[in-house]
């Protein structure tokens, strides 16, 4: 039973990375996303939403082709000796890449729900448009920001498919809470996977509370 | 006031065009740009502030100038000092009545923190009789009171003019006298030059010092009032 933090510990600290890493990426595209006068939009759009329709493995094959040692951006990361496959921080690239446009999404309705209004008044103000960012949309946005934040924190700590493609199943290593499920079944060992399943339903009801809690369901369905 | 205003744009949607073309030279403190909604009035005070780019023309202010296609200059509205009080008056929301005021004070990326003390805000608060409601954030205050603190928002970084659009419409007429005299005065004592737009007559002989009637995009009539008396009611 002990063991069983073990992977517990590893699932938060990957989501948790790769929730920070959305909140600054999903966020920066979002805001472009919202404040973009082009036809391409909504072309863009589509394809950066692509990881959410995605089968997991499929997206983790992808991955493993680019981050591989022989892939594009593997062979590059290699020279520095960084190598992502087999490796807690491939989790997190993992991770991030599927919960992405949760993110998105949600920063994009965010944005475009500043009354745009507001960003004039700052202007004739004489804030600069960076000042105008971080204090007025952002804040504005915050909520609907934060939602989204929390929904690519669950779907990021339930992350199997394309972490067991590119992370694979190391314990102690890159054994994350839900593949750790999937190996304790397949080993026939019921108390363990009684324990981590009751600990992943407990967390991802906590977060969906949280997430009620701070923006109305409208909201919330958008950025399903 | 040397306000010199030239300018053309054209808007276009698929449901219509719509052709601004205005041209005024405003000599005194108190303008009025008079006509019916959708005649343009608001899209040439936008312009005036920055907010709105012209296709052509000119826009000077004490011989500055602010827009001229011809020379490419084109100043960002935080460079124009020119302050503009919005018709729902656009305070931020997530910012109490102190914030508010002190906003345009505060440079970098924070906003004023919500206890902090500056003497302009605090002479605003006083002078618009907003004290008691400093902590106040704009869902919780009147009509009156929105308007003051958007007034003394606008005009606590010592702007070179005032734009107003339609600051009264959403007032009832009650409100809307006692505001119209705490404006003139305010006017009178700052002796800031003004631009306010409105549809209403009653706003015209308050500040239509001189008064610039503006329909479907154009400039109909452009006079100096020198029969209204500045009305202090």
């Amino acid at each position: 039973m002990q063991d069983a933090w073990i992977p517990l510990m590893l699932s938060l600290k990957v989501a948790g990375w790769a929730t920070a890493l959305n909140l600054v990426f999903g966020v920066a595209a979002g805001f472009g996303l919202s404040r973009w006068r082009s036809g391409a939009r909504d072309v863009v759009d589509s394809l950066l939403t692509l990881p959410l329709v995605m089968p997991p493995t499929v997206l983790g094959y992808y991955l493993l082709v680019l981050l591989g040692r022989r892939g594009v951006i593997g062979a590059w990361l290699d020279r520095f000796d960084i190598q992502l496959v087999f490796t807690w921080q491939g989790a997190v690239v993992a991770s991030t890449v599927v919960a992405f446009p949760l993110v998105l999404k949600s920063a994009r309705a965010a944005f475009e729900a500043v009354d745009p209004q507001l960003e004039r008044a700052a202007r004739t103000l004489g804030i600069s448009e960076t000042a105008l960012f971080f204090r007025v949309s952002l804040p504005l946005a915050a909520r609907g920001i934060l939602a989204g934040g929390l929904l690519a924190f669950a779907r990021a700590l339930g992350e199997f498919g394309a972490t067991l493609m590119i992370a694979g199943n190391l314990p102690g290593r890159t054994q994350t809470l839900s593949v750790a499920v999937y190996s304790a079944v397949q080993a026939g060992d019921d108390s363990t996977a009684n324990f981590l399943v009751i600990v992943t339903s407990v967390t991802c009801v906590v977060i969906l509370l949280l997430a009620g809690r701070l923006v109305p369901q409208r909201t919330l369905l958008v950025s399903r | 006031m040397p306000l010199n205003v030239d300018m053309r744009k054209t808007l276009e949607s698929a449901e219509r065009r719509f052709t601004l073309e205005v041209a005024f030279n405003a000599s005194t403190q108190r303008v009025v740009l008079f006509g019916p909604s959708g005649a343009g009035k608001s899209l040439t005070l936008q312009a005036i502030a920055g907010l709105l780019r012209p296709d052509e023309g000119t826009i000077a202010l004490h011989g500055q100038a602010l827009f001229d296609s011809s020379r490419g200059i084109d100043l960002k509205p935080q460079a124009r000092h020119v302050a503009y009080l919005f018709q729902d008056y656009a305070l931020f929301p997530h910012l109490n009545v102190r914030q508010n005021i002190g906003f345009g004070l505060q440079r970098g990326w924070l906003n004023p923190r919500a206890r902090n003390r500056v003497a302009e805000v605090d002479y605003w608060l006083d002078a618009l009789e907003l004290r008691s409601v400093a902590g106040h954030y704009p869902a919780q205050l009147s009509g009156g009171q929105k308007q003051r603190v958007a007034l003394a928002r606008a005009l606590v970084a010592r702007p070179q003019l005032l734009l107003l659009d339609e600051p009264f419409s959403a007032l009832d007429s009650h409100l809307r006298q006692r505001m119209r005299q705490e404006l003139s005065e305010l006017q009178t004592r700052l002796d800031i030059p003004m631009v306010l737009i409105t549809h209403d007559p009653d706003d015209v002989a308050a500040f239509g010092d001189q008064v610039v009637q503006i329909s479907d995009g154009r400039v109909r009539e452009h006079q100096a009032f020198s029969g209204y008396v500045r009305s202090e009611t």
